[in-house]
């Protein structure tokens, strides 16, 4: 776990009174901690971007390419035209404030350029400067400034100081969305090869291995062997996990993390109990190994070079739908976006649940289903055989991941699952859940050890909240269906509101999950004794 | 420094509109070419800017959903905060225009070191005011048609008389010229009192409050406090919409800034962020139906991309994929 010599009680003394002076005055400073390092020249050259080099942000020289201001005006130019979005975006803000005290990073840091509408001003300024009549006659009167290597850095500091969470989208009386500009500045500084490598080495890996931690097709057989005769020593049924197989009825698609990090790994378990409970004719890919896709963090150009494996490996496997796991931004790329930059795909069938019949007619384009609409579908047609008294050492909480709340609407689907399987179920207040949630943090790639102080203070109001649970009810237990939150969490939890652990929907189910032919259950997926709370094992 | 320049070129146009208004050789210029002026630069203005927001493509499908999504039958979805087709989106734009939905979750967050706890309380402060002062100038607006229309339609001596129940003083008060000073106001303040607005507003944002509120109070001078001649007014706004414009001696100068002010407005509408009038329709998180799923969303420029292909990969680990028993495409064609 990354270290932080700050103690809670220093990093919230913070005051959301903003400076004295006009923002555009100072240069940003790239101060540890708060800021991710520079992607390695390997991962850009591999993935054929411009300008790979070896640098870093606290550098003074970035080497640029001479002609990186034309380079940036060029991609923002071709950017307005492309995407209603940005160029709506650029034009309609009020300025109203509503937004400001509504990002996780403002809440956290008081850092004004983190109020949504100052980050968005950081580029509408220079959108004014160069694509506007009032700010190229008016300048600074009319909140236009020049673009300099200055204002390059504040925009590499502030845009991925964003997480892609679209929380501000909520609350903005124009639905004006950050993710969009903040994915619209990535894209530019992509564009003269400023970007990170939290970011780009997973794309680079995931492009190569088919994921994003560049596990090998053995490598990727081993770790889904190993969960078979882990899930067999603790439950006394040995599972079939079929990888590449061609004729399978559906294609699962996870996280990598599912397989290679923990708690992550609880979730698979609970995958393949429910897989094998069901007797689902399904199969992984080493191929198409990866749900995730850091594309989305980098430019739409990525993201529709890493997801075309899914449907690619769909195709050549023959099989008739998709199935996705527990994700957050997978699910954002899935949800919106796959269908338009990789279908249409017309070579799978509209999901029909093997086992209840029921038809998804919310993914009959698409043709992947969500893990939980899928195993709410069948717990309400009773298909499943559940002790939920096998939870009871959890005093469960749900977070609502970003994406698949505020860019799909699943909310229900897990809350069902959850008050099944758990007989301790408490939300978490009203406006820090559903399309109110908290990020963790540490999405849309910030996710890195050396940005952890920034991690910290964007995961406050998501932690808070969960201190105010585990204090009120005795929650011990986060379920979230991110593979983000899954592996960041734990370490701002541990910081802000020890004693709560961080798990999967799905490991929950299989905790609970009667499988024929079981022995005795003595624990849980975690090796951990049944009947005891994790407080007492962690005390 | 970000309201005094504005505040200062508001007052200037004043002056000048007051001093042109006594001069006989601007009053032409003030009350007809003006006016002409500032309508064709809007209507020109606006509908350029909103034709470019319309061929900008949409590539990719957006919404921002604020609800239970509709899945599986059982489970209730939200058809307006989270649409699942246009029946809903229309409702759901129907309550962010007229209503101001989103704003209407506005909170305010507080953080207390001892904890340290945040805190969230109710706050619809700024919703009450944007609401207030937006359907105000929608019915000062319409009252304005009176001006412009001859006979007067018989609904407006309606507005006029449900505008007006309060019934006080004479002429009656009417009750949208005291709520659309007092949200004027109010969110000025907010721009001034509240830390947080002051520093992210820009020159603009006082600009139009100040432009607003000058409209605002040249009227109601002109309503409660000076005498106008209110034919000769009717005649010049008869004048403009019928193309055979005329100024009437009878017309004071306080009128000419009051009509300076509102045509500074519309020339400066379609360069400023009043544009959010046009563009809050287009907004793409708010317009779509979250059906993205169910119906495929075709990107316009969408263009081929390099990929690491099956092939490509299996030929990259063709050892490693054969030792750990997985199938293999290259085995197959040869057996």
């Amino acid at each position: 776990m990354p270290e932080t010599a700050t103690r809670p009680e220093e990093l919230v003394r913070i005051s959301y009174d903003p400076p004295p002076g006009d923002w555009r005055g100072s240069p940003v400073e790239f101060r540890k901690g708060t800021f991710c390092h520079a992607a390695g020249a390997k991962s850009v050259r591999y993935l054929e971007l411009p300008n790979p080099r070896d640098w870093q942000p606290t550098d003074q020289d970035w080497k640029l390419p001479p002609n990186w201001k034309e380079i940036i005006l060029a991609g923002m130019k071709e950017r307005l035209e492309r995407f209603r979005s940005f160029r709506l975006f650029m034009d309609i803000c009020v300025r109203c404030g509503a937004c400001a005290d509504k990002c996780h990073f403002y809440l956290g840091s008081a850092d004004p350029k983190n109020m949504p509408v100052l980050r968005a001003e950081l580029i509408r300024s220079v959108y004014r400067r160069y694509f506007t009549t009032a700010g190229k006659v008016f300048r600074s009167l009319a909140g236009a400034r020049d673009l300099t290597e200055d204002v390059l850095k504040e925009w590499f500091y502030y845009f991925y100081q964003c997480t892609e969470c679209r929380r501000c989208s909520v609350f903005c009386p124009f639905g004006i969305d950050t993710a969009e500009i903040t994915m619209m500045v990535r894209e530019l500084l992509n564009l003269v090869g400023v970007n990170t490598n939290w970011v780009l080495e997973p794309a680079a890996n995931c492009y190569r291995t088919g994921n994003h931690l560049g596990i090998q097709p053995h490598g990727f057989k081993d770790s889904i062997d190993f969960a078979v005769d882990d899930l067999e020593d603790l439950t006394g049924v040995r599972v079939e996990a079929p990888i590449n197989r061609k004729g399978a009825e559906i294609l699962f698609v996870v996280p990598s993390a599912d397989y290679f990090a923990t708690p992550h790994y609880y979730t698979l378990l609970g995958y393949l109990a429910l897989f094998h409970e069901i007797g689902l004719d399904y199969t992984f890919s080493a191929y198409a190994s990866e749900g995730g896709n850091f594309g989305l963090f980098s430019s739409h150009e990525m993201m529709k070079r890493l997801n075309a494996k899914i449907y690619a490996e769909a195709k050549r496997l023959g099989v008739k739908w998709v199935l996705g796991g527990e994700c957050g931004h997978m699910w954002r790329v899935i949800h919106q976006y796959m269908d338009t930059l990789n279908g249409p795909a017309d070579f799978l069938e509209e999901p029909v649940s093997p086992v209840t019949g029921t038809r998804f007619e919310n993914a009959r384009s698409t043709k992947m289903v969500h893990i939980c609409e899928f195993t709410a579908d069948l717990i309400h047609a009773h298909k499943l055989k559940l002790d939920s008294r096998r939870n009871d050492h959890w005093t469960v909480t749900y977070h609502d991941s970003c994406n698949p709340a505020r860019a799909m609407g699943l909310l229900e689907e897990p809350r069902y699952i959850l008050r099944r399987v758990a007989n301790r179920f408490h939300e978490m207040p009203e406006n820090t859940i559903r399309e109110q949630t908290f990020c963790c943090g540490s999405g849309a790639g910030l996710g890195s050890d050396e940005n952890i102080e920034m991690r910290l203070r964007g995961g406050l109001p998501r932690a808070n909240a969960v201190k105010y649970v585990r204090d009120k009810y005795g929650v011990n237990l986060l379920t979230c269906i991110c593979a983000i939150d899954k592996a960041t969490l734990p370490t701002a939890l541990a910081y802000w509101a020890p004693g709560v652990e961080v798990g999967g929907v799905h490991e929950l189910v299989g905790n609970a999950l009667v499988m024929k032919g079981e022995k005795e259950r003595t624990t849980d997926l975690r090796g951990q004794p049944l009947g005891q709370g994790a407080e007492a094992i962690h005390a | 420094m970000k309201a005094l320049v504005p505040l200062a070129a508001i007052l200037g146009v004043a002056g000048l509109a007051y001093a042109g208004g006594l001069l006989p050789g601007t009053r032409a210029l003030l009350g007809v070419v003006l006016p002409y002026a500032a309508m064709g630069i809007f209507l020109i203005g606006f509908s350029f800017r909103v034709v470019r927001w319309a061929w900008s493509a949409l590539p990719f499908h957006i919404p921002t959903t604020c609800g239970q999504q509709k899945s599986l039958g059982w489970i209730r979805s939200n058809p307006i905060e989270n649409p699942n087709h246009k029946a809903g989106v229309a409702a759901r734009m129907a309550l962010e225009i007229l209503l101001f939905r989103s704003l209407f979750r506005n909170s305010q967050a507080r953080l207390e070191e001892e904890g340290p706890r945040l805190l969230y309380a109710e706050n619809k402060w700024l919703w009450l005011g944007a609401l207030a002062f937006h359907w105000s100038l929608l019915v000062v607006l319409v009252r304005h048609l009176r001006y412009f229309l001859s006979p007067v339609p018989a609904f407006l001596p309606a507005l006029d008389a449900v505008d007006g129940f309060l019934q006080i003083g004479a002429p009656q008060l009417f009750v949208t010229d005291a709520v659309i000073v007092a949200a004027l106001l109010y969110l000025l303040a907010r721009r001034f009192a509240n830390g947080r607005v002051r520093y992210l507003s820009l020159p603009g944002d006082f600009f139009a409050l100040f432009l607003l509120l000058g409209i605002a109070i040249t009227g109601i001078l002109m309503r409660y406090f000076t005498k106008v001649d209110l034919e000769g007014i009717k005649q010049l706004a008869l004048g403009l919409v019928t193309f055979s414009p005329l100024v009437p001696a009878s017309v004071g100068p306080l009128f000419f800034v009051h009509l300076t002010f509102a045509s500074l407005l519309l020339a400066y509408f379609p360069f400023s962020k009043l544009m959010h009038m046009g563009g809050i329709f287009l907004s793409p998180t708010r317009n779509l139906a979250n059906d993205s799923r169910a119906r495929r969303h075709v990107n316009p420029w969408d263009y081929p991309v390099k990929v690491h292909t099956y092939q490509e990969w299996e030929e990259e680990f063709h050892d490693k994929i054969a030792s750990a028993g997985l199938p293999l495409e290259k085995e197959r064609t040869r057996a």
